[in-house]
């Protein structure tokens, strides 16, 4: 780092940001990547219906093509919030 | 027995032909009869990074079509007497390419005794791409730590091991590899790149080399001479090392960290 370095305001860690961005898309992608071509759109679909009811982030939503020699199983997870401790009103 | 390289990476502009010709020139330099095949219909570049757009009569397509003989389009290199380059055709015609057309050329490449067969995949995932890795035994995977080239080699990755011959036929993959390149450690050092790590732990494959980016790559394809010639250069270097590691070599990554500056350096930048 040269002097003018210190007086210039410091980026943050952005590859830090840009591994785990890729972290969650690259398995996600993955998780979809041999099923059907509508699973990313079922996921999306189900993301918003889920979003009516409680506030999940994007990728609360999972979902996995699992293939066993009695076919193949579509599983679903969704992560909740949890739940904060009531408040007394 | 011929073995075929599929060169890929999704992303345009990662390296690819620098790669294909870099590796093509290095295993030939090993003593490997070496063809080079440019898959990049209607923009071919292959020619000039190998330095003999100036000897291409005929291409891959007039190959194909049966308006030229494999012996009358395989451009012999300059400098090695055991590698050839095949051109891409300049047409725009996408539909050109063949998978039976394909075949034929690889497997006359094969009778004639080839040893390795170079395929330097265009970008995307058409036609030209699918054909490229369809016949592949072996990928490497192109790819610069940034977000888009990481997430599109992971796509790649997944049509290797879905959409080829060796996976229908159910065999599975075969062996992967991932090439990091233009690769800058003064600025993974700073946090602002993703280092060799991050990438081999996303994608989960492993590392056949590290390229640096340096400035001679771009000389080196300014004056038609693939950059593993160039013995000074640390890109040159590195290619070197990726083909003995391709060849079973057991060889140490390098060029990994940052030049050490010395103090002056440090307190004032370069
Ligand atoms: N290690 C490196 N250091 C510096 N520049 C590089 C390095 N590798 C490649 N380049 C430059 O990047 C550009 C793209 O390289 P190249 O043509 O090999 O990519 P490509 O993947 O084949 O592109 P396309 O997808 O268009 O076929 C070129 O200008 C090349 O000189
Ligand atoms: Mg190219």
């Amino acid at each position: 780092m040269s002097l003018l370095d210190f007086l210039r305001p410091r980026p943050k860690n952005t590859a830090n940001i840009a591994r785990e961005r890729l972290r969650i898309i690259v398995a996600q992608e993955r998780a979809t990547r041999d099923g059907p071509d509508y699973l990313p759109l079922l996921r999306n679909e189900l993301l918003e219906v889920i979003r009516k009811y409680v506030h999940v982030d994007t990728d609360a939503v999972q979902i996995n093509l699992e293939r066993s020699s009695d076919g193949e199983v579509l599983e679903l997870s969704v992560a909740l919030p949890e739940v904060k401790a009531a408040t007394g009103t | 027995m011929t073995e075929t390289i599929v060169i890929t990476s999704g992303k345009g502009g990662v390296g690819k032909t620098t790669t294909s010709a870099s590796l093509a020139t290095g295993l030939a330099r090993r003593g490997h009869k070496t063809a080079v095949i440019d898959f990049d219909v209607g923009l071919r570049n292959l020619d000039l990074i190998m330095g003999c757009e100036r000897r291409v009569v005929y291409d891959f397509v007039n190959v194909i079509q049966n308006e030229a003989t494999l012996k009358q389009a395989l451009i012999r290199d300059k400098r090695y007497d055991n590698l050839y380059v095949l051109a891409a055709s300049q047409t725009r015609d996408k539909e050109a390419l063949t998978q039976d057309g394909v075949e034929r050329v690889l497997d006359e490449l094969a009778k004639d005794s080839f040893d390795y067969v170079v395929c330097d995949s265009p970008a995307g995932i058409e036609k030209g791409a699918h054909l490229a890795m369809y016949f592949a035994d072996r990928a490497v995977v192109v790819v610069n730590p940034e977000v888009s080239s990481v997430r599109d080699s992971d796509r790649i990755l997944g049509l290797l091991s879905s959409k080829t011959r060796r996976a229908e036929k159910g065999e599975g993959p075969g062996p992967q590899h991932l090439l990091l390149t233009r690769y800058n450690p003064v600025r993974v050092e700073a946090g602002e790149m993703m280092s060799v790590h991050d990438v081999e732990e996303i994608l989960g494959i492993p590392i056949l080399g590290v390229i640096p980016e340096s400035e001679q790559v771009l000389a080196a394809s300014n004056s038609g001479v693939p950059v593993i010639h160039d013995a000074e250069s640390i890109a040159g270097q590195a290619y070197a090392d990726a083909v003995g590691r391709l060849l079973g070599d057991d060889l140490p990554m390098r060029f990994l960290e940052a030049p050490k500056k010395g103090f002056f350096k440090r307190m004032f930048g370069t």
